[in-house]
């Protein structure tokens, strides 16, 4: 029977990935020569370059696609009183925080569920509906945000609107499609949480929760590639002539980058907002026995943010080079100029996420007293994070008065200036890493004792695999970061990040194995948290969030003053690309107000199982 | 709903505080303004101000400074007049320049034809530039203005400027005839487009490397103005150092604009 339904399960999991990948195939083609047009059609690449390689495709388009707009301020409706930038940047950050907080809770909830049938606990089938229940509230907001911005874009950027709407036509009525399938899986998901209970029912509905992430996947990458076809616009001439097909410009050449990113992205932010879900549960909590829930599911929910924390510098790592590659004037606007100033905050943001998620790992060793043995050993991790942290913080060229530069006698600092270049950062961001995955590792351990002959042993070789990874890290960043070259420099940074993969992996794995049947030497006393802990909880939802929106700016703001890049110009008054304090007001009017309807979604959650029986209001019926 | 107020007022001290960082903790340094088309007039330009003009273009719409600097990114091109012929002999050579000027020209137009080692695309063994074409995209330099470039980098690499500067119909209007360059309308367009507030602290920009302009004209009269930015060098402010700024600007700012500019400047008493 587990054979079948696990052979089920599959079969539809890769029917969905199929789906995914087939979607070209399934939608009608834009022109008569699309059929035969992909070999010889555009890759994606620099408008520049496409220009030349434009001139090969099929001339005889049964559509004739228009050039880019030339477009001037009068172009563009006004509403008096309307900053219609501010106006749509507003709500398309609020239709990316939710839509990010909506796709990536299936997945998890899909895990957890998965979970909780293999080990029969239904602690984790609870948790996975609570969670699901949070996400429907969102998903509603979602789509109404979606279609504000829509209207936003229709009102305000009518040109530049229709000019992506011709191009991705085709893909919009799947978008349309894929928004009602996504609808009435979650629907039966949820409302079918209790019904399709046990047995084959379970497997049906885990099946549904398969489903809802194809779909809700697919949903997320067809955005995606509008997004991405502005940055890095594919088939197209040099006049923006379109002469691709709908697949070419999905499949842009900075799609997949961004995909893999916002993927992993989604779930560190899908967990860390339903911690702060869990953090407000807990904090409101009457009872013992509702702490301790609460304080299970915030456990939980602060491990999945983290797990995805983990790779993702390496995705972000991944979307910068690719964006290199690309362009490389894209890649140093991005990393130079005034942009170079937003990774700063970033650190600050990033060390303050890293700095909260292991504070609530030491504040939850105090669940149980096995873990006052390693008690101290936390203090050094703290001084490795904060150091880690401050030179991740160190800026490479200061901006600095007249008398100021010449006490420093130039724009770097004497001592301080190599800790602004790559290779130290790239450095300090591998020790954040490995010695937060350290703070959980003493968590995993905290109540327990390895009792396999070969504990001692296993012991030894995981110091020997940190200590030896950590010397090759500082190695590689050191050696090769300023005694050679800059193309090592930069080459460098591939095996520091493979170095921190090997010891997590290894570690993991000799760590499941040495645990598996360890003697418990104390009990966990779930909801035994100080109420400041929770707050670190907040802390996570509300940096991603604010960062989230920075590095939203960021994206768009590469494009500097075009709405495709060196294809269609921006000619409204709001070319501009708004200065770092603009751009810093406008996100945390973003992130007030996303949290203010978060929690009003909390709350939504907490009365919808409240049940008040009015005593004498209704006729009694014989 | 104590707990709710404690939440809230935790979650607006930590986005206050992050917004407070990115306003204050940072330098706020404002943007570039999107570029201004700009019509050549060619036909009344002498050779050292075509040569001027390429510098401009070089160090500005053609963006060739993001990468060709001191930071290695792509060949420093200071020596670029010198080495063309060699280019033109190497075995890995795949243009069809002849002359240094043509491989000048080439070489932005076709920057695959040589790639110095060291500086190709990852994984083409020195085979594709990451150079994009700089007469197409977002760079889009016309027909005269790689001319000015080819003239700057042979006169900037101490090579025989070869070039001739482009008759008038060769000139990039795109169907119109050429008209004369646009002169700014007001000091604020002068002072966003030579970008004092880099460097100065003027209107609301806030750049700290040269003297504070916003109370100049109470100290400064216009003579010294108008020689402050023409000859930067003549006098250097007390408490800063001399060869911060630029001393081009006599060559790219029209009569009208230092005029208007030296006049606000010298308005500004209080």
């Amino acid at each position: 029977m587990l054979t079948r339904n696990m052979k089920i399960t599959f079969g539809a999991f890769m029917l969905a990935i199929m789906a995914m990948f087939m979607l070209p195939d399934f939608m009608p083609a834009a022109n008569a020569s699309e059929a035969v047009a992909t070999e010889s059609s555009v890759a994606a690449a620099p408008a520049a370059a496409a220009a030349s390689d434009a001139a090969a495709a099929p001339a005889a388009n049964a559509i004739t696609y228009p050039p880019a707009p030339k477009l001037t301020e009068a172009d563009y409706p006004r509403i008096s009183g309307v900053n219609s930038r501010v106006a749509v940047w507003l709500v398309a950050q609020l239709h990316l925080w939710f839509g990010a907080f909506v796709v990536a809770v299936p997945m998890f909830v899909f895990i957890i569920e998965v979970i909780g049938m293999v080990t029969r606990d239904e602690r984790y089938d609870n948790m996975a509906y609570e969670f699901i229940k949070v996400s429907i509230t969102a998903y509603s907001l979602t789509a109404i945000l979606g279609g504000l911005l829509s209207f936003g874009l229709i009102l305000f950027y009518p040109d530049l609107f229709k000019y992506l709407a011709l191009i991705f036509k085709e893909s919009m009525w799947a978008y349309a499609l894929l928004f009602f399938a996504e609808s009435a899986v979650l629907y039966i998901y949820y409302y079918g949480h209790f019904l399709l209970q046990g047995g084959n029912k379970k497997w049906v509905h885990l099946t549904f929760g398969l489903l809802l992430n194809a779909v809700g996947l697919q949903l997320m990458f067809l955005a995606n590639a509008w997004t991405t076809f502005m940055m890095s616009p594919a088939a197209v001439d040099a006049a923006g002539v379109f002469n691709g097909n709908t697949w070419e410009a999905i499949h842009n050449f900075l799609w997949n980058p961004i995909n893999i990113h916002r993927v992993v992205a989604n779930v560190a932010y899908g967990g860390s907002v339903v911690g702060a879900y869990a953090a407000f549960k807990f904090l409101s909590a009457q009872k013992q026995a509702e702490r301790a829930h609460y304080d299970w599911v915030g456990y939980n929910a602060n491990f999945i943010a983290i797990s995805a924390l983990l790779p993702l510098p390496f995705a972000g790592y991944y979307l910068t080079a690719e964006m290199y590659a690309y362009s490389q004037q894209m890649g140093i606007t991005l990393m130079g100029g005034v942009f170079a100033w937003i990774f700063i905050i970033q650190a600050v943001l990033i060390g303050a996420l890293f700095l909260s998620a292991n504070y609530y790992l030491w504040c939850g060793m105090g669940r149980s007293e096995g873990a006052y043995r390693y008690n101290p050993r936390i203090k050094y991790i703290a001084i490795v994070l904060v150091v880690a942290f401050l030179v991740w913080f160190t800026p490479h060229t200061l901006v600095l008065t007249n008398s100021e530069l010449k006490d420093l006698g130039g724009p770097y600092h004497k001592y301080l200036g190599v800790l602004g270049i790559m290779p130290a950062k790239n450095t300090a961001v591998n020790f954040l890493l490995t010695f937060t995955f350290m703070s959980f590792l003493f968590y995993r351990r905290a109540n327990k004792v390895a009792t396999v002959s070969w504990a001692a042993a296993g012991n030894a070789a995981q110091i020997a695999l940190f200590t030896a990874g950590l010397i090759n890290i500082v190695i590689l960043g050191v050696y090769y970061g300023y005694f050679t070259n800059t193309v090592y420099k930069v080459a460098a940074s591939v095996p520091q990040v493979l170095t921190t993969l090997v010891i997590i992996i290894i570690s993991v794995v000799i760590d499941a194995f040495m645990y598996k049947g360890a003697k418990d030497v104390a009990p966990l006393h779930w909801g035994r948290m100080s109420n400041r802990s929770q707050y670190a909880l907040f802390l996570l939802a509300v940096s991603f969030t604010w960062l989230m929106g920075l590095m939203g700016y960021v994206r768009s703001g590469i494009r500097q003053h075009w709405h495709i890049s060196n294809i269609f110009r921006d000619g409204s008054p709001d070319a501009f690309t708004p200065g770092l304090g603009y751009a810093a007001s406008v996100v945390s009017v973003g992130t007030i107000i996303f949290m203010a309807m978060v929690i009003f979604v909390f709350w939504l959650s907490t009365i919808s199982g409240k049940h008040v029986v009015a005593k004498g209001y209704w006729k009694e019926q014989a | 709903m104590i707990n709710f107020l404690k939440v809230a007022f935790f979650s607006l001290l930590m986005v206050g505080g992050f917004w407070g960082f990115a306003n204050f903790g940072i330098p706020q340094i404002k943007p570039a303004p999107p570029p201004v088309e700009e019509k050549l007039d060619l036909g009344a330009m002498t050779m050292d101000q075509f040569v001027a003009l390429g510098g401009k273009i070089f160090n500005g719409k053609g963006t060739c400074t993001l990468c060709h600097n001191a930071m290695g990114r792509a060949p420093m091109l200071d020596k670029v007049g010198a080495v063309a012929e060699e280019r033109m002999k190497d075995a890995r050579y795949k243009g069809a320049a002849k002359t240094v000027q043509e491989y000048l020209h080439e070489s932005l137009v076709k920057p695959s034809a040589f790639v110095v080692s060291g500086f190709g695309k990852s994984g083409t063994n020195d085979t594709e530039s990451p150079m994009p074409d700089v007469s197409g995209g977002g760079i889009g330099l016309k027909e005269a203005e790689l001319a000015a470039v080819v003239a700057y980098l042979q006169d900037s690499s101490g090579s025989e400027v070869t070039v001739e500067i482009p008759k008038m119909e060769a000139a990039p209007a795109e169907g119109a005839a050429p008209v004369e360059e646009a002169v700014l309308k007001t000091p604020e367009e002068v002072i966003a487009k030579y970008t004092c507030g880099m460097c100065h602290k003027v209107l609301d920009q806030e750049g700290a490397l040269g003297p504070d302009l916003t109370k100049i004209g109470a100290t400064k009269n216009k003579e010294y103005l108008r020689q402050a930015i023409l000859d930067p060098e003549a006098v250097i402010a007390k408490g800063f150092t001399g060869g911060m700024m630029p001393p081009t600007y006599g060559e790219q700012m029209k009569a009208k604009e230092l005029e208007m500019l030296v006049n606000y400047l010298a308005g500004l008493k209080k």
